[in-house]
């Protein structure tokens, strides 16, 4: 059971590029773990650390003005590769709540949404715009109205986005998606038996 | 008449338990689910949390992979990585719990999720196959509708054999002509991503049509699915024949006697009909296409062997850029003669007794370059077994080339085996981006022809001047 969800208003963290895949959001050798906690120390791992351990201060996630943001602001065809969930277990630890880009993989949005972190597409021209605004104001604010299905960019236009409307109503209620297959066990059943599974 | 359908809709249809209603998405059958330590560990747990069982173990198999060592001490594969045993001891522990079969580690049927499950038999045409990893679009070959998951569907799978899924949309990826000597599925495919993009695909099926692919034997079709979700497919699919089906006789899963006639019938009707129709089509000339290499940090910067990497035009690509600088590399420069300190053949994509066959017979009578280290991994113990058998790895350790047992290994480099930072690797996997082999590792995608001839010249080389 995820948290239903809040009004999500804040500042955003601004990842310009292109076709993000997951094996820089978690890269592959902190797959090792058994539980889904505490991957947020490791997201971007090897773009946000040096060789030494420390902190690279190019990178706009080490930028003290990204402390509490929610919102995580990418390019095309983010979470592309593979179909790790680590990936936004990493972005809900960090404490992101929502990406916004012009496009996302399959798996990792759906992954997203079953883990209370909204996926936002938006038309690329309006997206390369906020990544503009961001660029020039980091501390901007984006407010996200998902029940209205509208994000409010730092330029305060309200910009229409579409989701599917299950997903939609999983994130708002915070339900959980094992519930809703598992009270079709039964229908499952008679299936089975009538397919000769 | 019934209207006129696509393979992909044929499979689909068979397995939906209940249409979509109102918001929520269609209830879809799974057939055969694959497991293995990395992705499930969170799944079964949620099932311990809610006292729930798994479904049907007789669906499901487990096996070991991307994090087991590919070095054996005294015929025992130890595991270096605490973090990683405990991982590989959850497995065990959850398929004993459960019941399901666990090839895992000292069996002699484990390997590469994606290589056992078409090895054993039990993928075969007309299922639905999932798995927590994304090269599950592999299964498609068999004209199986197969694709990754996330672990919390894992779960799902897990407790009631089925998924919550919308419709994806379908794409035809037609390839008339022939392959020319030397080139292979890995360039076809490559040359296919190169061409609709790395997210070209998304939302979509392909279905790979066309006389190149009818051409191309099990483990060429393998290969050119395996790496769909490279174009960031759902899944890849190639409607089965008589390839299909002489691969599969007399697996140890796959029908048998009266059995294996009934089946061969009703596969031979999941081919696409005349007349169905495709949201998007693409169609390419496989006699245009030459050995492919990849150059940057996505699979679909690609270019031919022989050709050079590409130029920005008077608006810096963003994403070129980046790439020029994690790889080394220059724009205009061509990669021929451009030093290799690593040669990986193996993975999903390029790990079965064919790929090693194509390797083998070019590091025949030669050997690994003194500046370059080759690694040689199965993509399973069978295709190992029988590769020891043929003499292959003979010919490789002749050549001077580490000879492994089977996993992802460096494919993913999970296990230890790695690149090391600013190294380069021509690698017959199928991801090369940033890090993917090693932190700060350089990769460069090719088949395994290419993959061997740059292990014997030390640099990336034609595998056209060696045949």
């Amino acid at each position: 059971m995820n948290q239903p969800w809040r009004p999500l208003s804040s500042h955003a963290v601004l990842v310009a590029h292109d076709d993000i895949d997951t094996d820089q959001i978690i890269p592959a050798r902190f797959l090792t773990t058994t539980t889904r906690s505490g991957l947020g120390t490791h997201l971007f791992a090897d773009w946000r650390y040096d060789a030494s351990g420390a902190p690279r201060r190019e990178f706009t996630l080490n930028w003290p003005t990204s402390t509490g943001a929610r919102i995580l602001v990418g390019g095309r065809n983010f979470g592309c590769g593979s179909s790790r969930e680590h990936a936004p277990w990493a972005l809900a630890d960090w404490g992101f709540r929502a990406v916004i880009a012009s496009s996302f993989a399959d798996i990792f949005r759906s992954n997203a949404h079953k883990n209370g972190v909204l996926t936002i597409a938006l038309d690329e021209t309006v997206l390369h715009a906020t990544q503009s605004a961001l660029r020039t104001d980091p501390s901007a604010t984006i407010t996200v109205d998902l029940p209205g299905q509208h994000v409010f960019l730092p330029d305060g236009a309200g910009v229409a986005f579409a989701i599917d409307g299950f997903s939609k109503r999983c994130l708002i209620d915070g339900l959980d998606e094992l519930g809703v297959i598992v009270a079709e066990i039964p229908a499952i059943h008679e299936w089975e038996v009538a397919c000769g599974r | 008449m019934s209207t006129p359908r696509t393979l992909f809709d044929k499979v689909w249809d068979a397995h939906v338990v209940r249409p979509g209603v109102g918001d929520v998405p269609s209830v879809v059958y799974v057939d055969l689910h694959l497991v293995h330590e990395v992705t499930s560990p969170q799944a079964f747990t949620v099932l311990r949390e809610r006292g729930l069982k798994v479904r049907r173990p007789d669906r499901t198999i487990a096996t070991m992979d991307h994090s087991t060592p590919t070095l054996s001490t005294g015929g025992r594969l130890t595991v270096l990585d605490p973090a990683a045993s405990r991982q590989l001891d959850a497995l065990s522990a959850n398929c004993a719990e459960h019941g399901i079969p666990l090839y895992g580690l000292g069996d002699d049927r484990r390997g590469i999720v994606h290589v056992i499950g078409p090895e054993l038999g039990r993928t075969q045409p007309g299922m639905t196959i999932v798995c927590g990893d994304s090269h599950t679009s592999t299964h498609g070959a068999f004209g199986a509708l197969a694709f990754g998951i996330g672990t919390s569907e894992v779960g799902h799978v897990l407790a009631t054999q089925c998924l919550l899924q919308s419709r994806p949309k379908t794409m035809e990826v037609r390839v008339n002509g022939a392959l020319r000597p030397g080139v292979s599925a890995k360039d076809l495919i490559l040359a296919i991503i190169a061409q609709i993009g790395v997210g070209g695909g998304t939302g979509h099926v392909i279905e790979y049509r066309g006389d190149a692919i009818r051409a191309l034997d099990m483990e060429g079709r393998m290969t050119v699915c395996n790496m769909s979700i490279e174009a960031g497919a759902r899944a890849g699919m190639i409607a089965p024949d008589m390839t299909t089906y002489a691969w599969l006789a007399g697996r140890d899963e796959a029908p048998s006697g009266e059995g294996w006639r009934d089946a061969m019938a009703r596969w031979h009707e999941l081919a696409t009909d005349d007349g169905a129709t495709f949201d998007r089509s693409v169609v390419l000339d496989a006699s245009e296409i030459s050995p492919m290499i990849t150059w940057g940090t996505n699979p679909g910067m690609a270019i031919p062997v022989d050709g050079h990497i590409p130029v920005s035009s008077e608006i810096p690509d963003a994403a070129n850029e980046r790439a020029y600088a994690y790889m080394g590399l220059t724009p205009g420069q061509c990669l021929i003669g451009q030093p290799v300190d690593v040669v990986f053949v193996g993975s999903c994509t390029n790990g079965r007794l064919d790929d090693l066959r194509a390797a083998a017979g070019v590091m025949k009578g030669r050997h690994v370059a003194a500046n370059t280290r080759m690694l040689v991994v199965p993509g399973s113990q069978r295709v190992k077994r029988d590769a020891e058998r043929e003499g292959l790895a003979d010919i490789f350790r002749a050549a001077g080339a580490e000879w492994r047992e089977s996993g992802c290994s460096m494919c993913i480099a999970m296990n230890g085996d790695t690149v090391a930072s600013g190294q380069y690797a021509v690698s017959t996997s199928n991801r090369n981006f940033e890090g993917r082999q090693g932190k700060g590792a350089r990769t460069l995608l090719a088949s395994p022809l290419t993959a061997a001839a740059s292990a014997v010249a030390g640099m990336v080389a034609d595998p056209r001047s060696l045949l």
